[in-house]
């Protein structure tokens, strides 16, 4: 009892804290929504990399991803890598320094803006819209699962599932509500570096007692040989492949990340990140799924319903520090929430919400709305979470491959003159409706040539239909833009960077 | 040698960075090396490179790339 007492003081007490800073930086936010999204785009270096971070540091990656490495061997540390370490940060520069510097030219808050303007297209910049926040939903829903269950590890179900889930829903709206980005992104820059901290002590701590490096190695190659070897079972080339390309992609359209591409003060800041993010990545991902590996090695059972992490930590730490641990996991999966919710409450408001329902909105009164709109959004993932619908990779998953839908329509816009808006259209709608239909409708097995194919599965022989999706997308774009004629309103030039 | 050959060279690197952030001539190895199977060391290392790749790439042309003459 004295132990679940720790736990719940020190997980309160961790969230209480994000909360007051989060409040600190609200008193110098004004109510304007440059400032309030983009923090008046003056964002340095550190908090730049360390909020895009913060934001990757989401329940997908710091239970899922661990998780993963515990029931199937180490490889997703090279998945992470490939998409983030490297395929994002080439994307960074492709797609984010050009957003930035158009955004900084037009003074673009969002994407849908962005391409609305572009295409001289509400209907376009409401689309775009609405189906980011259709991703994002799932998303959110993700982070209260991953809440829900680390508290389920971590006090070995006395604090219950719907417990966890509804404490990180009360605590992203009420941060969101009272921070905006710059609060967004100060709390976000200490949780970046407080969990790259843990995870590292985390790491001594379990080592030290298991014999070190080679000893944590030898116990799972003791008891999952398969594990150190590199491929295999759930490791197929394809696998790794088509989960590192679409998520890379997806990515780039997350709400809260592509946001993040106008957030910079200057091109150094752009550099500066670029730069460290493969370090960055690896400082933080092989720690957290080692520690998911020679949990296998070490035979620790993980009960239904729980993360990995937490009941490895709870095994050879003290409490207070698993407990310590699992708070800045669960307060970084609230702020990667409140980007995101701050991030979709701009998109409602600015790109659905005034243009069709009241242009003449006042900017206080768009403000509520925003808020409100983030409430609702979070209560309405608090319940959809609390079903359960799939593993945290896999709802990961989903949501990653709705945006990367996104991903190669807007690139094509952004570097060549002749995209259309019909163009746009085509390959944005064309390829949400392939994977929309890969969601949600059960797959049906039919006979090829002898064969059993699943049409409608989520993967075809190993390979994601987000893939096909994104190919398709961009075949339409082509297409139609060739076969179609720009109308007046479409002004290609508004992307021109050359001679700025 | 032209901004053009240049441009297509910063591609090709690039592409051979995403191409061998996974070992795949490893692909089934077990060996393991001061703890860590040696695929994990080469993937590291093969990180920390991108890195130092990453940062000569936004000395030499990054704003060329968008041709932007003063960032």
């Amino acid at each position: 009892m004295a132990e679940l007492a720790i736990q719940a003081g020190v997980v309160l007490g961790y969230l209480l804290v994000a909360l007051i800073v989060g409040v600190v930086a609200y008193r110098v936010t004004t109510n304007a929504a440059e400032d309030y999204y983009l923090a008046g785009r003056s964002i340095g270096t550190v908090v730049l990399l360390f909020t895009t971070f913060a934001t990757l540091l989401s329940a997908f990656t710091f239970f899922g991803g661990p998780n993963v490495a515990y029931a199937a061997g180490p490889e997703w540390i090279l998945v992470m890598g490939v998409m983030d370490g490297v395929l994002f940060a080439i994307l960074w520069y492709v797609l984010g320094y050009k957003q930035w510097l158009v955004g900084r030219k037009h003074g673009y808050v969002t994407l849908g803006e962005m391409l609305g303007d572009r295409f001289g297209s509400t209907r376009l910049r409401g689309t775009v819209a609405a189906i980011s926040l259709l991703w994002l939903f799932p998303y959110v829903m993700l982070q209260q699962m991953g809440a829900g269950e680390a508290l389920v590890g971590l006090t070995n179900g006395a604090i219950p599932y719907w417990a966890g889930a509804a404490l990180i829903t009360l605590f992203m709206i009420l941060y969101v509500t009272v921070a905006g980005m710059r609060g967004v992104a100060w709390t976000d820059t200490i949780q970046g570096l407080f969990m790259l901290s843990v995870i590292w002590i985390a790491v001594v701590w379990v080592l030290s007692s298991v014999g070190g490096l080679s000893g944590a190695t030898s116990a799972v190659a003791a008891s999952n040989p398969e594990f150190l070897s590199l491929g295999g079972g759930l490791y197929t080339p394809a696998y790794i492949i088509s989960t590192a390309v679409v998520i890379a992609f997806g990515v780039t359209m997350f709400p809260q990340i592509n946001q993040r591409f106008f957030v910079a003060k200057s091109d150094r800041v752009l550099k500066r990140s670029f730069a460290l993010w493969p370090v960055l990545v690896i400082l933080l991902f092989v720690p957290a799924f080692l520690l998911g590996t020679w949990a296998a090695g070490l035979g620790i059972s993980v009960p239904e319903g729980a993360n990995v992490l937490p009941v490895l930590l709870n095994e050879y730490t003290p409490a207070w520090f698993a407990a310590l641990v699992i708070a800045g996991a669960i307060a970084a999966m609230m702020s990667s929430s409140d980007s995101m919710l701050l991030s979709g409450s701009s998109y409602f408001t600015r790109d659905l919400y005034r243009p069709f329902i009241e242009p003449a909105v006042s900017e206080s009164r768009e403000a509520t709305i925003a808020r409100v709109g983030v409430a609702v959004f979070a209560i309405g993932a608090f319940f959809a979470s609390l079903t359960r619908p799939g593993t945290l990779i896999e709802i990961g998953n989903t949501a990653f491959g709705g945006y990367a839908q996104l991903a190669l329509p807007v690139m094509l816009a952004l570097y060549w003159d002749g995209v259309t808006k019909s163009g746009m259209f085509a390959g944005i709608l064309g390829s949400q409706g392939l994977y929309l239909t890969h969601v949600f409708v059960p797959s049906v097995p039919i006979e090829v040539a002898g064969t059993t194919v699943s049409l409608f599965a989520r993967t075809y022989v190993g390979w994601d239909v987000a893939l096909a999706g994104m190919a398709l997308g961009l075949l339409l774009t082509v297409a139609v833009s060739t076969a179609t004629t720009a109308t007046a309103a479409e002004r290609p030039d508004r992307f021109a960077t050359g001679a700025d | 040698m032209g901004y053009r050959m240049l441009d297509i060279l910063w591609i090709a690197v690039f592409a051979i960075l995403v191409a061998f952030a996974v070992p795949w001539f490893l692909w089934g190895d077990s060996t393991v090396v001061a703890g860590l199977p040696v695929w994990l060391w080469w993937h590291i290392g093969w990180m920390v490179l991108a890195s130092i790749v990453f940062w000569v790439f936004t000395n030499r042309a990054w704003d060329r790339g968008m041709g932007v003459t003063n960032g």
